[in-house]
């Protein structure tokens, strides 16, 4: 059953995707002063969503292990933060090669760059810390108290962050001025986009969730094997 | 008497059942440590390279050189503070202190918190010895305005500390410790330390603080507060299990 929602899902994402595809480089025209570059926002707008938002979502996954000890909710925890890893990473290649660009630099120290690369250390940090403990309910008890610090730090550093470069000369290159509110069929391919991708990191968690519980099965058979 | 009068004298004693177990671990923490030094030397020589290897990078004389000068202080306190905090816990590892002291009749909350007023001490002791160091190679004032500064460095370095130890009862049992507790906690820090950096650069330059820069106050407060709470709460779970 699992695996027929699976291919389901899968198959419904892999055509979306196509379809937004075909739209996003066929349909849409071009940006009047960005040219064909604005296309890698309806990308980048999505990887953030599902970048942020996962780590939250894996916060509370986090928290409900502490209060349940169960490890199910360790693995969910652990496979939504590696997804979103990925899709961080995504909003930060992406955003890069937009600001190449636009911009002319690959990176400028604006204060959404920097809170989602601060928010992408600290859970690579996470990732790490699993990679060092073999114990699994030890590993899941201290990677759940790292998610913990990591979410309401996440917080933290976006308000804070805020605040520290509106306390500076503002950023002076955005495209997002109070005037310029996106056509209306660009704003939805972005929001099909988010669906599609939504779609792509549900199924990337499900087959990682199954290979922790895999992980997890082999782990206690080889201790069994060796305690006789 | 009511029935309320009891219950008050006991979390009273509770209370100061409490302070008194922080004091014991906080004092003995201290005391071993002054006793070796080990973490204190390789920590306050460590800021010393550093405050020299400064030298190399900018011109000490030129006017910009001050607009850096809280950044540059903050890197020596955390860089020189994660030595001091690696071995916090490490420490216990030796004859299995650790288990020891889990096995003694103390909440671990009061074991993290004695624990977390030693290395307050000890950090702060670093940063009001490399203090006057960094003044003195760069001409920086910091006489007329220590106690502000003071209040600043206090509470970055609670933030610092809280999250050191408990990120050091964390590691303690892990391969690569060392590495990994600078990794995970230096991005922790940074609200906490933009904001002490903030103030430090402000008030060495004469800003006082101010309707301008008391929203960095407030960060750090915040920072503390909620870390130090969360701490508390979770320490049970990072030490026990």
């Amino acid at each position: 059953m699992r695996n027929k929602i699976l291919f389901a899902l899968a198959a419904f994402a892999a055509a979306l995707i196509v379809r937004n595809l075909y739209v996003i480089f066929f349909v849409l025209g071009d940006e009047q002063n960005q040219g064909a570059i604005w296309r890698i926002f309806e990308f980048h707008f999505p990887a953030g969503i599902l970048g942020l938002g996962g780590f939250i979502v894996a916060t509370i996954f986090s928290i409900l292990y502490l209060v349940g000890n169960d490890l199910r909710f360790d693995s969910i925890s652990a496979s939504i933060i590696e997804v979103s890893l990925v899709f961080a990473a995504i909003v930060l290649v992406t955003g890069s090669i937009w600001a190449r660009i636009i911009w002319g630099v690959w990176w400028a120290w604006d204060a959404r760059l920097t809170s989602m690369l601060i928010c992408w250390l600290i859970f690579a940090g996470y990732l790490m810390l699993r990679r060092a403990i073999e114990e699994p309910t030890q590993r899941a008890r201290l990677s759940a108290v790292v998610s913990i610090f990591g979410g309401i730090d996440a917080i933290i550093v976006y308000k804070s962050i805020e605040w520290y470069r509106t306390q500076h000369p503002g950023p002076v290159l955005t495209i997002r001025g109070a005037n310029d509110a996106m056509p209306e069929v660009w704003q939805h391919t972005a929001y099909w986009n988010l669906l599609a991708m939504t779609c792509l990191a549900i199924i990337l968690v499900m087959v990682r969730m199954r290979q922790e519980g895999v992980s997890r099965e082999i782990d206690s058979m080889r201790r069994l094997a060796h305690s006789y | 008497m009511t029935a309320a009068q009891p219950a008050a004298r006991e979390s009273g004693a509770g209370v100061a059942l409490f302070a008194r177990q922080v004091f014991t671990i906080a004092q003995k923490d201290l005391r071993s440590e002054l006793r070796t030094k080990e973490a204190l030397n390789a920590s306050v020589a460590f800021s010393i390279v550093v405050l020299v290897l400064f030298s190399f990078i900018f011109d000490s004389s030129s006017e910009e050189f001050h607009d850096y000068t809280g950044g540059l202080l903050w890197l020596v306190f955390t860089f020189a503070g994660a030595l001091v905090l690696n071995r916090s816990f490490a420490r216990e590892t030796l004859n299995d202190c650790l288990d020891g002291l889990l096995a003694a009749p103390i909440a671990p909350s009061a074991l993290f918190a004695g624990k977390a007023a030693a290395n307050f001490v000890l950090l702060l002791a670093v940063a009001l010895i490399s203090l006057p160091v960094f003044g003195l190679f760069y001409d920086v004032r910091w006489v007329p305005v220590f106690w502000p500064l003071m209040l600043v460095i206090g509470l970055g370095i609670w933030g610092l500390t809280v999250i050191g130890t408990v990120f050091s009862a964390l590691t303690v049992n892990l391969r690569l410790r060392e590495l990994m507790l600078p990794t995970l906690i230096y991005p922790l820090m940074i609200p906490a330390l933009m904001a002490a950096m903030t103030l430090t650069t402000d008030l060495l330059k004469g800003t006082p603080i101010g309707a301008d820069n008391l929203i960095w106050i407030r960060v750090l407060v915040g920072f503390d507060v909620i870390f130090t709470a969360v701490a508390l709460t979770i320490v049970d779970t990072v030490l026990l299990g």
